[in-house]
């Protein structure tokens, strides 16, 4: 009996890191534009979203393979980033940051009704069903296994774009001495508007590979999206760093949890540990704030 | 080279420039002295786009300055030192180099310049790993002036480059300047410490509350009684 | 002073008289759900004006409706006493979550993702406990025949709207008593520079928790309220991110600084509901969300102080700029 126990633990321990790649995707994608801009983007999740449906129907209409699909439906969430902070957050850059916050929430609805509208309520996914991985006892599934990679050569793909690049160099600068970038000779909009992009995609990244494991149904951000949000207060804003730690931690507390009872249960768990941690390291929390 | 005509300028209802004019001619090290808040600082954002004047011109090489976007000045061959270095603190050395080499004509050269660079500040060399807010004020200083020169400028832009330097520090800083100039350099330099500022510019302005009150040779400037009694202390 | 008071006086006598006078059931129907959701966005407001921007109000009003309705349901506990018992775990919460924010300066942004996530985490338990609260297909209390006092159910639609128009009233008064009392000045203060406040004395963190307790528990009450109307509450309703956000742009389009702002946003979002559902039929899924998702953002663009900020802003000072 303690033996099964014992493997199953196992398997939700890994199963936690295997999301963990995913939260951590998601986590950095919301810090790079809360670092860089400034501002929330309090639709991040919904962005997913739309991505995933963009994979949907790519896949499932088109017949497009899916790794033909999933560059596509990367550029497209990037194309929506760029387009979120050109039409939305450019407006209200020297607003108050809680109006931008705000304005951000009215994307969520927008991006939601828009997919009710557009797609309807129904459940939809890809029908790939990718195959078990059995180790000894241990069952994971492919697609996990794809997802933790790919969400690995994601972020190491922006590491090297912003450590390597003039562009990605910028992108660090500008949170560091946001005044002086014309010095340098650099189009603050214009960084915004990459930073914006690659905000985007990495959501778009996310969105192709939670799009194997999760149905998409136009409230699908809603079951990752507090989370997300969670990791990155936790983990610092704009702290890098603390939100891939965070990320981690937050996907062992889900699946450890889901172990025990429901998946809810372990989202539930997570706000839980994250209000005792606020009692317990505030200055984690308070790293990089103003 | 640099031309400005009856410049006025200011941060919102705050006055701080009325009608500057001053000119830099190529090859020259030219000096703005005055006390704390005559907008020395202000002067020097004017030209390089920071702050947009309310009144008067700038031509940079018979090109108009106020035409052209704050971060495109920097192509016209301007590079600006900013007061208290303003450094990226958590980039690297080289990070704070390379971000003075972004805009395009620079990047190509970005490897001939990083050497130029480590030429003139060996320190810089070692450190080039380093985060640049763990550095002393002067390394800084070499750091911030290095990142500006990354840029291949025609004129280097010096705002209060001894502030806040321990004396031995400060007398290496404008030894640095001597020599950033001896190679052909055009250099516009802002400072308080007047005594050292006039050994090594060619000419100097004395400005006070936002108007230009007198100019001349530096040694022409060195011998003026009033200067003499106002900030040499003599 | 005096002319002001006989005015409230005649407004209220109207709005108290006019069921008696007018009964049409629909139009009721759409009053009574006004006053409930401007009693909720009023309650918001208590602690938005001053830069608290909670999105954690959905799950206060999540607590208040099935807390109310669960203990009827499978405890057999009235309404009379479920309602304060779901208050006081509203206000529970309220503090729990509150308190760390508060206590180590969690403001702005990040205040707003945490309370975010406490609205996202109620509908997540209530989906989760699907076998006692339905999840997310909804639940309803159960009925007694006819009206029944006791179980708080009225069948006539008059004893509802004097009850959601007392509420409401209620809300507005708890509005201008805070908008009088000290806290104001002490949150005002601290909504400009905590740190000052601070140093002048303000308990800074127990006039924010106060606040928050004040405006969570009406944001309950509200819940509540609704759920005994409607005899209907589901999570997408009464809890949720979506929820939070609705209040938060009521408050906004009406205006938040003004103690009538909420109640004009319930206004036009409902008003707005309600066209879109009788011009679209069931098309109108989404549509409604969809237009005030824009409006939302134009108005914050445009127009941040409100419609109703705007106009009073306009009238009272005609000659300033």
């Amino acid at each position: 009996m303690l033996e099964i126990f014992d493997i199953y633990l196992l398997e939700a321990v890994i199963n936690g890191i295997l999301l963990g790649g995913v939260l951590a995707l998601l986590a950095l994608g919301l810090n790079l534009i809360f670092g860089v801009i400034d501002v929330t983007w309090i639709c991040y999740a919904e962005l997913v979203m739309i991505g995933m449906y963009g994979m949907y129907y790519m896949v499932q209409y088109f017949g497009m393979s899916y790794y033909a699909a999933a560059p596509i439906a990367i550029l497209l969430v990037a194309a929506l980033g760029a387009l979120l902070h050109f039409l939305v957050i450019a407006p209200l850059l020297d607003a108050a940051p809680i109006n931008q916050l705000l304005a951000t929430g009215g994307v969520l609805f927008v991006l939601q009704s828009f997919a009710t509208v557009a797609f309807g309520i129904d459940f939809r996914n890809l029908g790939i069903r990718l195959p078990i991985l059995a180790m000894g006892d241990m069952h994971f599934s492919y697609s996990r296994l794809l997802a933790f990679g790919a969400a690995l050569v994601g972020m190491i793909a922006v590491y090297i774009f912003m450590t390597r690049t003039f562009t990605g160099t910028a992108i660090r600068a500008i949170s560091q001495d946001r005044q002086i970038m014309a010095l340098m000779g650099v189009d603050t909009k214009k960084i915004y508007i990459y930073t914006s992009a690659l905000g985007g995609a990495l959501a778009g990244l996310a969105a192709c590979l939670l799009v194997l494991q999760y149905d998409v149904h136009p409230f699908v951000g809603l079951s990752f999206g507090p989370i997300t949000f969670l990791i990155c207060v936790l983990g610092g804003l704009g702290n890098f760093v603390g939100g891939f730690v965070a990320a981690f931690l937050f996907a062992e507390i889900i699946s450890l949890g889901g172990l025990f009872s429901d998946l809810e249960w372990g989202y539930v768990l997570a706000f839980a540990f994250f209000i005792l941690m606020m009692f317990i390291r505030p200055a984690g929390l308070l790293a990089r704030r103003s | 080279m640099l031309e400005l005509k009856s410049v006025d300028a200011g941060y919102g209802s705050f006055h701080a420039l009325f009608g500057v004019s001053l000119d830099v001619k190529a090859g020259e090290a030219v000096g703005v002295i005055g006390p704390n808040g005559a907008g020395k600082t202000t002067l020097m954002r004017v030209i390089s786009g920071l702050i947009r004047p309310t009144k008067g011109s700038i031509a940079m090489q018979g090109t108009d300055v106020l035409k052209t976007p704050a971060h495109k000045i920097v192509e016209l061959g301007i590079a600006h030192v900013p007061e208290n270095r303003r450094l990226f603190p958590r980039l690297t050395v080289e990070d704070n180099l390379k971000m003075g080499a972004f805009m395009p004509a620079a990047r190509a050269k970005f490897a001939q310049r990083l050497e130029f660079v480590f030429d003139l500040f060996p320190r810089m060399k070692e450190r080039r790993n380093q985060m640049a807010g763990t550095m002393s004020g002067g390394e800084q200083q070499m750091c911030a002036i290095g990142r500006a020169l990354m840029s291949d400028p025609k004129l280097l832009l010096l705002d209060e480059p001894s502030a806040g330097l321990a004396p031995v520090v400060v007398q290496q800083v404008f030894e640095l300047v001597k020599r950033i100039r001896s190679g052909g350099l055009t250099v516009l330099i802002v400072e308080q410490n007047v005594q050292q500022v006039l050994q090594v510019v060619d000419r100097a302005y004395l400005l006070e509350a936002g108007s230009i009150r007198a100019s001349g040779s530096a040694e022409a400037m060195l011998k003026d009684d009033s200067i003499r009694q106002a900030y040499l202390g003599v | 002073m005096n002319q002001r008071h006989i005015l409230i006086a005649v407004i209220g006598a109207a709005l108290v008289a006019l069921p008696f006078v007018y009964r049409d059931p629909y139009h009721l129907h759409i009053l009574v759900l006004i006053l409930i959701w401007s009693f909720a966005y009023t309650s918001w407001s208590v602690m938005g004006r001053f830069g608290l921007v909670s999105l954690g109000h959905g799950g206060f009003m999540g607590v208040g409706a099935y807390v109310t309705v669960l203990l009827w349901n499978h405890l057999g506990i009235s309404p009379w006493l479920g309602i304060p018992i779901a208050l006081v775990c509203a206000g529970a919460l309220a503090l729990v979550v509150a308190y760390p924010c508060f206590r180590f300066r969690i403001t702005g942004h990040y205040f707003a993702l945490v309370t975010l996530a406490l609205s996202g985490i109620v509908l997540q338990v209530i989906t989760a406990t699907r076998d006692y609260t339905g999840g997310s297909l909804g639940y309803t209390p159960e009925r007694t025949k006819g009206s029944h006092i006791l179980a708080l159910q009225f069948d006539d639609k008059v004893v509802w709207y004097l009850i959601a128009l007392g509420v409401w009233a209620a809300g507005l008064l708890i509005w201008h008593w805070v908008d009088r009392s000290m806290s104001r000045y002490a949150m005002e203060a601290i909504s400009e520079d905590e740190d000052a406040a601070a140093a002048a004395g303000v308990n800074v963190t127990f006039e924010k928790l106060r606040i928050t307790v004040i405006s969570a528990l009406m944001t309950a009450l509200a819940g509540a309220l609704y759920g005994q109307y409607q005899m209907f509450i589901s999570p997408d309703t009464v809890s949720g991110i979506a929820v939070s956000l609705q209040m938060v742009f009521a408050a906004v389009v009406g205006g938040i600084y003004v103690a009538l702002g909420p109640t004009v946003g319930a206004i036009i979002t409902i008003l707005l509901a309600e066209i879109l559902r009788i011009g679209f039929g069931t098309k109108a899924v989404g549509w409604d969300n969809l237009v005030y998702g824009v409006l939302l953002i134009l108005f914050i663009i445009f127009l941040p102080k409100g419609i109703l900020g705007s106009l009073l802003a306009r009238l009272k000072s005609p000659t300033k700029h």
